[in-house]
């Protein structure tokens, strides 16, 4: 704490932080708010009198039943779930296996393949997709999960071995030899000891990939184009825009509901989430 | 037959050459102890006899068998490590039971062997917890149990002890040698303690920059080490070092140095006679130098002056200054000695060990 | 119990024969390749072959169902003599620039007031990470909702509260959206700065800073000598990150504004999708986005140099 009179503390302390906290939070109150928001307030002028601004008094579920009913948004959290899911598993696979060979094996090439996975991770999407449109199109796999599900992983693999690379190097060396001596092989070795006990960090991995495939956009917005394949970001901000008209009231339930299962994961995780962000930093 | 040989064994890591043409025989049922400075290739010998370091050169035999190629889980070893190594997330039972499971030992089975070795080690209360719920000594404990249901043909012991408080090490080591007489499987023990060394090994290798620098029984390697630093390494507090150079006085061979005039006795005189005119080094153990008070100078004695007087209870360790340069003595703790008091400390003329300046061997 | 059963028994009846399989995989090098084969396969047809295939469309001039012919630079020149990629240039950089100083002074000051010890610590750090945490996309809509020029909150109060007298359009206005976008930016990336440098904080041994201000030095001093000199690698780590994801946006300024108005948030990334997805010209869309490379490869470079430098000492 600060040291001091009270006003020191008011000033340096409590007011840039509630500061801080009032503006990191705020649009997801009035996320909230707008969802439960009967239109004819919504859509009052800014400047009008007599406006209750930061609630409402007659809360509403209008916007949630219209968005979960008349349009595709159930069938866009279950493709965001699935390719999420799917695109997980499949980096973690590959994550913990080229982790564990990059921080455990000692093999010539091991320092140019982790430069190489690190500089991998740098390449941005945004550099990419133009040509990955094409090449998606001519494998076939345009205007399906797959798309996503196999490209996802280009960019979370990367992040899931550099973060287990960390707590795989933790693990101490003797841990394999003894299991080796004992009569496992390298393979046996690696499953029964060092697997379990790098669970954590297992697990930290799994939650950063799930958040950042249903976090991804611009793959989602290129490779997708039919109303049924679109995941929840990409058919929030596409689908219920009619024209010109924004539908605010949807377009904020669905904001809301979109990051629901986000939230939830990482209330339960939070521990793991902080561990997988500063382990990527601290690297 | 479990004998371990080790034939011109070499290993190089880029331009280090860690093991240099080392030559073992390990017999059945012996307690061998390669003992040696950090650095000195004894773990990395070790490391080769049970596969995890690559050979560069040489053969390694277990048994009858060539294991050069052989991957650790086929030559039929157990090893105890320094920090255990013992699973976090099996209970005791099952690190114990892990090595038997990988050979597709049948449940009985393994059971037996898991009860009848923590019988052994009297841990049979501890079997469900995990490894940190034990204390250091009950961690010993399990990763010796971990190595003996195996049966193997050898133990590997890579510095055991250097993990527990002084009080608890004492301990393990009896234990360790009650636990080897009871079961007389062969082992190979690395430790860089000469106390363990000597208490524990049926006979001592001591190495030293990936040479072997003399092997042999304990009280061999005490009272007649091949080379200098076999004489200090050995035994505690170090043997006392002096440069001297023999001279040939009115024909009788005297070591004259800085603060030093020995007589030397006939006996000695003959091993030093091709010497006579050089330098060589004289070692003498602090357990050899008695206080010589009252007694009339005899021609092996030295003059001292304390330093300080280190007082341990069951002797008097005195740090003196001959001439330039310094020494302990270890006496008797009924000597009386004060600070800066002169003394005369007599050499008893069977303990005095004589080394080459060049060479460092013993003459 | 008998000793001497345990010692007889001898499970170990020579050497097992091993499968072709299992000693291979015994050897490291080759286990090594095992384990990562899918990693490389993967990587090497969805990174490797796209950037390639992009440097390839990018020299020749390729349209959607349209194959092209090489022309060698012809694509990139025309970028250069294309004002609006010019001026998109020019808004990358500055978005990012901007951008991310304030992330790091604010995050380091978010940091530097969670680092104490308060009531309700625990909950406040899990609190703030939330920008963080939502899908980009919806939480930059709520924030298009709030920019809205007709029914915009931050107008409503601000007006409410005198300090202005007309509305302001803040994704509208040619000379404001961009500064609106980087709050938005800014605010997304706030918590991760001040989250892992939060992290890096708790690393710095507290008696550091007792030996300081015991010798004397007052708060901004202990801050300049022994706090930030320590925080630099981690610092480090987490710009050259947010750099390279800041340089190469592309949901923030989509979602908000499309590029507009009249090209004002137009950055590498939208302009690429505008030529390469909305109009087709695939292999200008292609230059665009190579163009990136040089300068993400410049900042890569230089910051990893640094870091390493900075590890070094």
């Amino acid at each position: 704490m600060i040291e001091g009179a009270k006003w020191r503390r008011w000033v340096f302390f409590y007011m840039p932080l509630g500061s801080f906290i009032f503006w990191l939070l705020f649009p997801f109150y009035w996320m909230l708010v707008t969802s439960v928001r009967p239109d004819r307030e919504l859509y009052r002028p800014w400047m009008a009198p007599n406006y209750t601004p930061f609630w409402t008094a007659h809360p509403t579920l209008e916007h949630i039943t219209d968005l979960l009913t008349g349009t595709l948004f159930v069938r866009w959290m279950v493709n965001t779930l699935f390719i999420a899911c799917v695109s997980t598993l499949i980096s973690l696979f590959c994550g913990v296996l080229a982790g564990y060979a990059l921080s455990r094996l000692k093999f010539r090439f091991a320092g140019a393949l982790g430069a190489g996975i690190f500089i991998t991770y740098l390449v941005p999407q945004t550099l990419l997709f133009i040509p990955l449109a094409d090449i998606i199109r001519k494998f076939q796999l345009g205007d399906t999960p797959w798309a996503l599900i196999l490209t996802y992983p280009t960019f979370l693999i990367p992040f899931c071995t550099w973060l287990l690379m960390g707590y795989f190097k933790a693990i101490p060396r003797e841990l394999e030899e003894c299991a080796r001596i004992d009569g496992a092989t390298r393979w046996k070795a690696m499953l029964y000891i060092i697997m379990p006990i790098a669970v954590p960090g297992i697990l930290s991995a799994g939650i950063f990939a799930f958040t950042l495939s249903w976090n991804e956009y611009i793959y989602a917005l290129v490779f997708l184009s039919s109303a049924e394949q679109k995941t929840v970001s990409v058919g929030v901000t596409s689908e219920l825009v009619r024209g010109d008209v924004f539908y605010w009231g949807e377009l904020m339930a669905g904001a809301l509901l979109g990051s629901i299962p986000i939230a939830v994961i990482y209330s339960f995780f939070v521990e793991h989430y902080v561990a997988g962000l500063t382990g990527s930093v601290k690297g | 037959m479990a004998r371990v040989l080790i034939r011109n064994l070499n290993k190089k890591y880029d331009e280090v050459h860690a093991v240099k043409g080392v030559n073992l025989e390990i017999r059945d049922r012996e307690f061998v102890v390669l003992v040696g400075p950090s650095g000195c290739g004894k773990t990395t010998t070790l490391r080769m006899v049970a596969g995890l370091e690559s050979i560069t050169s040489g053969d390694i035999l277990i048994g009858e068998t060539v294991v050069n190629n052989l991957p650790p889980m086929d030559r039929d070893i157990a090893m105890v490590f320094q920090n255990y190594a013992l699973y976090p997330h099996m209970s005791v039972r099952d690190n114990m039971a892990f090595g038997l499971k990988m050979r597709k030992f049948a449940r009985p089975e393994i059971d037996r062997r898991v009860r009848d070795a923590a019988d052994i080690l009297g841990i049979q209360n501890l079997l469900q917890r995990k490894p940190r719920q034990l204390s250091g000594g009950q961690r010993q404990r399990v990763a010796l149990g971990r190595a003996i249901v195996r049966n193997p043909q050898v133990f590997l012991f890579d510095e055991p002890l250097s993990n527990l408080d002084a009080t608890l090490r004492v301990q393990m080591r009896v234990e360790l040698k009650k636990l080897h007489d009871r079961l007389g499987t062969t082992a190979i023990y690395v430790t860089h303690d000469q106390v363990e060394a000597m208490t524990l090994g049926d006979r001592v290798v001591v190495m030293r920059d990936g040479l072997v620098q003399q092997v042999g029984e304990p009280l061999d390697l005490y009272n007649e080490p091949a080379n200098r630093f076999v004489a200090g390494f050995i035994g505690s507090p170090g043997m006392n070092f002096a440069s001297i150079r023999v001279a040939d006085e009115g024909g009788a061979l005297h070591a004259v140095g800085d603060g030093i005039r020995l007589k030397l006795p006939p006996e000695v005189a003959v091993r030093l006679k091709a010497y006579t005119g050089r330098d060589v080094t004289l070692g003498v153990r602090p357990e050899d130098l008695r206080v010589a008070s009252g007694e009339a100078p005899n021609g092996l004695d030295l003059d001292a002056v304390v330093e300080v007087i280190e007082r341990l209870g069951s002797q008097i360790l005195l740090d003196v200054k001959v001439g330039g340069g310094s020494m302990v003595a270890a006496v008797e703790p009924t000597v009386r000695a004060k600070v800066r008091e002169q003394l005369r400390l007599a050499l008893n003329p069977d303990r005095l060990h004589f080394f080459d300046s060049q060479t460092e061997a013993a003459i | 119990m008998a000793v001497s059963d345990l010692v007889s028994q001898n499970a170990f009846a020579g050497v097992r024969r091993r499968g072709v399989a299992t000693r291979l995989l015994e050897d490291e090098r080759w286990l090594a390749a095992a384990l990562l084969a899918p990693t490389a396969i993967l990587l090497g047809l969805f990174i490797a072959y796209p950037f390639a295939e992009g440097v390839w469309l990018s020299v020749i001039d390729a349209r959607v169902g349209v194959p092209g012919h090489f022309v060698g630079l012809a694509n990139f020149v025309a970028l250069w003599n294309d004002s609006i990629f010019r001026v998109a240039v020019w808004n990358t950089f500055v978005y990012t620039a901007v951008a991310t100083v304030f992330k790091l002074g604010l995050g380091l000051w978010l940091a530097l007031l969670i680092n104490r010890n308060f009531r309700g610590k625990a909950f406040t750090r899990a609190f703030i990470l939330l920008p963080f945490i939502i899908p980009t996309v919806l939480s930059t809509f709520a924030w298009k909702w709030m920019f809205d020029p007709t029914f915009s909150v931050i107008n409503w109060t601000l007006f409410h509260l005198g300090v202005i007298h007309a509305r302001i359009n803040w994704l509208g206005d040619p000379g404001l959206a961009l500064f609106s976008v980087i709050i938005v930016n800014v605010w997304r990336g706030v918590p991760f700065f001040a989250i892992s440098l939060l992290a890096g904080l708790q690393t710095i041994n507290p008696e550091l800073q007792e030996a300081a201000a015991i010798d004397g030095a007052r708060a901004w001093q202990r801050f300049r000598h022994v706090t930030w000199p320590l925080l630099l690698p981690v610092t480090m780590v987490v710009m050259l990150f947010s750099i390279i994801q800041t340089f190469a946006d592309f949901q923030l300024v989509y979602v908000l504004t499309g590029g507009g108005p009249a090209n004002a948030t137009q950055l590498f990334a939208t302009y690429a999708y505008q030529i390469g997805v909305g109009t087709g010209l695939l292999s200008q869309g292609a230059a665009i986005s190579l163009a990136m490379f040089p300068f993400l490869l410049i900042v890569v470079v230089v910051q990893l140099l640094y870091i390493r430098r900075v590890e070094v000492h």
